[in-house]
């Protein structure tokens, strides 16, 4: 039971990163590529449509997190507080940037909020890495100070960052290198993500354009993989354990891995609508890579005193774990059919759909 | 402890009532959206489209703010009350995590359909979309409703040896007995805000000589919407709800109400009267005898429990603010039913349009539903203290353990700031969506 609902959760969240990941890449690309208005108003416009219902997803994988995994939601969100607080001011910074936006006319009022939702995509793009990386890192669960814990064991408070930067101590921040490296690994993807995105929504005139920017973001990420699968291990030695157990799990970092390679080939694709794929298999494949890799952990321990979190010594109980396996399928069945609904609806091209309510 | 816990409640308290401004509108909104739209293809006049998507574009702003306000409710109770997120999550995260499959999936989804996709789709499948972003906003307040009902009166758990709460049958928490009331009248106090705000950009349009036909039919639709739902939510619907607090809380009820001593023969009820907590007493009272006793149980003698019979750590801590909170509530909603019933009135004489006092008063009493929607929240919340959840789990035990009130006060300040800035943004988005009015088309 335990097991299905983290994985309906993990799929829930990669859905959240793939969708609300594309608008957050296209403030990105906003932010450093569109030059003229028509083409900002075009972006930004690629992005407006459609934020409020993707941001549905996070709420969704909160709530499930909250039902399935009550000890794990309670711990992180109150251990990584600070920065949850920051990205929850980034997310009304970015909303407020793609709403105001148009409303009035003057040049200087639109610089500043294009300004707001570029900055802000970047920083809360910047973040998700970050907190990833964090999870993979592992906390200081329960506070331990000189082999004593100053909390129950499994909670934890992070500061910012600490004075070294270092992920290798006992008392590691929310910033080090290598959370930044991660966090540097998920502004690339979906700078790319976004840039497809926007070649697959829009006719803007920066489209040929945007295909040399992913190409060349291509190869950063490349470098930015190998280099982070080596810090990975340093980190946190365990992180192959799991693949070298079960082989099939390596399927994965497959998909990253076909996606990465697909998009050297940006060039030569027929259909707007590949690139997008290619860079939703990066994302895919890059979380739920990390997930194997924790497998059944949720959040490593920096100590040896206190127990990591897994999804065994956090979840609710089985009975409530199985009334609602019960109504999430029925959900997820209606889920299904609004999507197809409205994409039948509305898919296509938005050049010709007016925005602005 | 007290002093921990203190900018936690305040955040919270400061951020669920931004958020509360908007889904009031919305759930009321979303109901007389569906009633115009379904006018229009009845009557097959233009001028009830135009009105239900000139209405829709007020509902789009309101969603937006929804949304940006409730994703930091949700992230709330980890990051504040991880403490009693942790104990009781297997329980109120059924009913959170159901309202975001059930209901934001289906508004959102719809939405976007309902605004964008009126030319793409025939009248009948428009009008159905629209059903179910009204179907989608009042489930959202249906599973919110049971969550926070699970809080006032907990049903259908379990202890477990450490302290955390399972769930034990997961259909109580919708047969509950706090819920349905509390649905209800919530629901039709959502309805008498959204139908001041028609009345009210009614009564606008026809003073400025502006839309006039479009004036007169908010105005016109808002007047029957709003003397219903007044009627309705003081009658059975508050009613009931105060006879559920008098039985399962009423160290609340007598805080509420006002009533310090116990009186064996019968409860007077209080129009007026500041609490004196120092003496124990309501200052310069006016109270009317035994009606308390015969609303609450129709008895004219019964007896009803004062503050006196209960313990100091079992009262809620902030009795003047409950206590005005219920009659400010009360207070506003028996003026609503008196301008809804005069305008109604006219209404059915023909003569409501010429009315000009009337019509300056409609339009300036838009703020105070919401006033009276969140100080019954109000009620309901500083009720419950000390009890995060009644009878069970205190409040100063809820918060999360290691956030130090440092943290909190810097993020309450952040959050200030922020929604101030929407609030602007709300108040520039809805003005210029009346100035230009229903006949604008955008789209
Ligand atoms: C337009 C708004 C409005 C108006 C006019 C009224 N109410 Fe109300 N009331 C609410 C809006 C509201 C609310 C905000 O919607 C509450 C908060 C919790 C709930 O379910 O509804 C509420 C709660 C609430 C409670 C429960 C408090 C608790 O849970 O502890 C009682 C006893 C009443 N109301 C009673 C009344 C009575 C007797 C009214 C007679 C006029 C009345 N309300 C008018
Ligand atoms: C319907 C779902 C709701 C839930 C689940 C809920 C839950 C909570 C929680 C967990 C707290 C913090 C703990 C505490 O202080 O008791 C709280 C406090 C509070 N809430 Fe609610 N709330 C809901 C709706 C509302 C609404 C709509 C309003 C007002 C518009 C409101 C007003 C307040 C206030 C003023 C406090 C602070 C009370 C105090 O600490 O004295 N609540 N609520
Ligand atoms: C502590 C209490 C509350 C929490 C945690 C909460 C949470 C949320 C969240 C996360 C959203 C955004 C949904 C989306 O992304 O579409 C939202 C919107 C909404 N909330 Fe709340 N909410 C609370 C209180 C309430 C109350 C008391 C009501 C009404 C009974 C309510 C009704 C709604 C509605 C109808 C929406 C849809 C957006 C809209 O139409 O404005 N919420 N809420």
């Amino acid at each position: 039971m335990e097991i299905f609902w983290f994985l309906i959760i993990a799929v829930v969240l990669a859905m959240f990163f793939v969708l609300d990941g594309y608008d957050f890449g296209t403030g990105i690309i906003h932010l450093f590529f569109a030059k003229s208005e028509k083409d900002k108003e075009v972006i930004a416009k690629a992005a407006g449509l459609f934020w409020d219902s993707n941001e549905v997803w996070l709420v969704a994988a909160g709530g499930m997190l909250f039902m399935a995994f009550p000890t794990f939601y309670a711990s992180v969100f109150s251990g990584f507080y600070l920065s949850l607080i920051l990205v929850l001011w980034l997310i009304i910074f970015r909303a407020i940037g793609l709403e105001f936006r148009s409303q009035f006319n003057y040049q200087m009022w639109k610089d500043i909020w294009d300004k707001s939702f570029g900055v802000s995509s970047l920083l809360l793009a910047l973040f998700f890495g970050i907190a990833l990386g964090n999870v993979v890192r592992g906390v200081n669960l329960g506070g331990v100070e000189q082999g004593i814990s100053t909390y129950e064991a499994h909670f934890f408070f992070l500061p910012l960052w600490n004075s070294s930067f270092s992920p290798l101590t006992n008392h590691p921040g929310v910033i080090d290198w290598f959370t930044i490296i991660i966090g540097l690994i998920s502004v690339v993807t979906l700078a790319i993500h976004g840039a497809n995105w926007v070649i697959m929504k829009t006719n803007s005139s920066i489209n040929e354009k945007l295909k040399k920017v992913i190409f060349k973001l291509n190869c950063v990420l490349l470098a930015l993989t190998i280099v982070s699968v080596i810090c990975w291990q340093i980190v946190n030695p365990d992180a192959l354990n799991n693949f070298a157990e079960k082989w099939y799990l390596l399927l994965f970092p497959l998909l990253y891995i076909v996606g990465l390679t697909g998009l050297f080939f940006i060039h030569k694709f027929k259909k707007d609508r590949y690139g997008f794929v290619c860079s939703t298999l990066l994302i895919v494949g890059g979380i739920s890579s990390s997930l194997a890799s924790l497998f059944p952990v949720l959040l490593p321990s920096v100590n040896d005193i206190n127990e990591p979190l897994s999804i065994y010594n956090t979840a609710a109980s089985d009975y409530g774990l199985s009334v609602a396996l019960g109504w999430g399928i029925i959900g997820f069945i209606l889920l299904f059919v609004y999507m197809i609904v409205q994409k039948r609806i509305m898919g296509g091209k938005i050049d010709h759909m007016d925005y602005g309510h | 402890m007290e002093d921990m816990i203190f900018y936690d409640r305040l955040q919270f308290a400061f951020t669920i009532t931004f958020h509360y401004i908007f889904p009031q509108l919305t759930m009321g909104l979303s109901l007389i959206i569906v009633f115009l739209k379904g006018l229009y293809l009845r009557k097959k006049v233009e001028k009830y489209n135009d009105a239900a998507k000139f209405l829709m574009k007020i509902f789009a702003i309101n969603f937006t703010m929804g949304v940006i306000t409730g994703i930091p409710m949700e992230f709330q109770f980890g990051t504040n009350w991880a403490k009693f997120s942790e104990l009781t999550g297997g329980i109120i995260g059924q009913t959170l995590a159901m309202e975001g499959m059930f209901s934001f999936f289906l508004e959102s989804s719809f939405l976007a359909l309902f605004i964008f996709g009126e030319k793409l789709m025939g009248q009948k499948l428009h009008f159905l979309t629209g059903f179910l972003v009204f179907l989608g906003s009042w489930a959202s307040g249906w599973f919110i409703l049971a969550t926070n009902a699970w809080m006032q009166h907990p049903v259908g758990y379990e202890v477990l040896e450490n302290g955390k709460y399972v769930l034990e049958n997961f259909s109580a928490l919708f047969t509950n007995p706090w819920l349905l009331p509390a649905f209800l009248h919530n629901q039709l106090a959502s309805v008498v805000t959204s139908s001041f705000v028609v009345a009210s950009i009614g009564a606008f349009y026809i003073l400025r000589q502006k839309n006039i036909e479009y004036g007169k039919l908010f105005l016109k639709t808002g007047v029957i919407f709003g003397l219903i739902s007044s009627l309705l939510v003081a009658f059975p619907t508050g009613d009931w709800n105060a006879k559920n607090v008098a039985k399962y809380q009423p160290a609340s009820f007598a805080a509420m109400e006002g009533i310090f001593e116990t009186e064996e023969a019968g409860a007077e009820i209080v129009l007026i009267g500041q609490p004196n907590m120092v003496e124990k007493k309501l200052d310069n009272k006016i109270a009317v005898p035994n009606i308390l006793s015969f609303l609450t149980y129709q008895e004219w003698d019964k007896q009803i429990v004062g503050m006196d019979h209960f313990e100091e750590d079992e009262l809620p801590d902030n009795i003047p603010a409950l206590y005005y909170s219920y009659h400010i509530m009360v207070g506003l909603g028996t003026i609503f039913i008196g301008v809804m019933s005069l305008a109604g009135f006219f209404l059915w004489r023909k003569k409501l349009y010429n009315i000009k006092p009337l019509l300056w008063t409609i339009m300036f009493l838009v703020p105070f539903p919401y006033i009276a929607n969140i100080t019954g929240w109000y009620v309901a919340e500083l009720g419950r203290q000390p009890y995060l959840v009644y009878g069970l789990l205190k409040t100063a035990d809820g918060v999360s353990p290691t956030v130090s009130s440092g943290n909190t006060l810097f993020t309450l300040l952040g959050f200030v700031a922020l929604y101030m800035l929407l609030g602007l943004l709300f108040l520039v988005l809805v003005g210029k969506a009346i100035h230009q009015g229903p006949k604008h088309q955008t789209h």
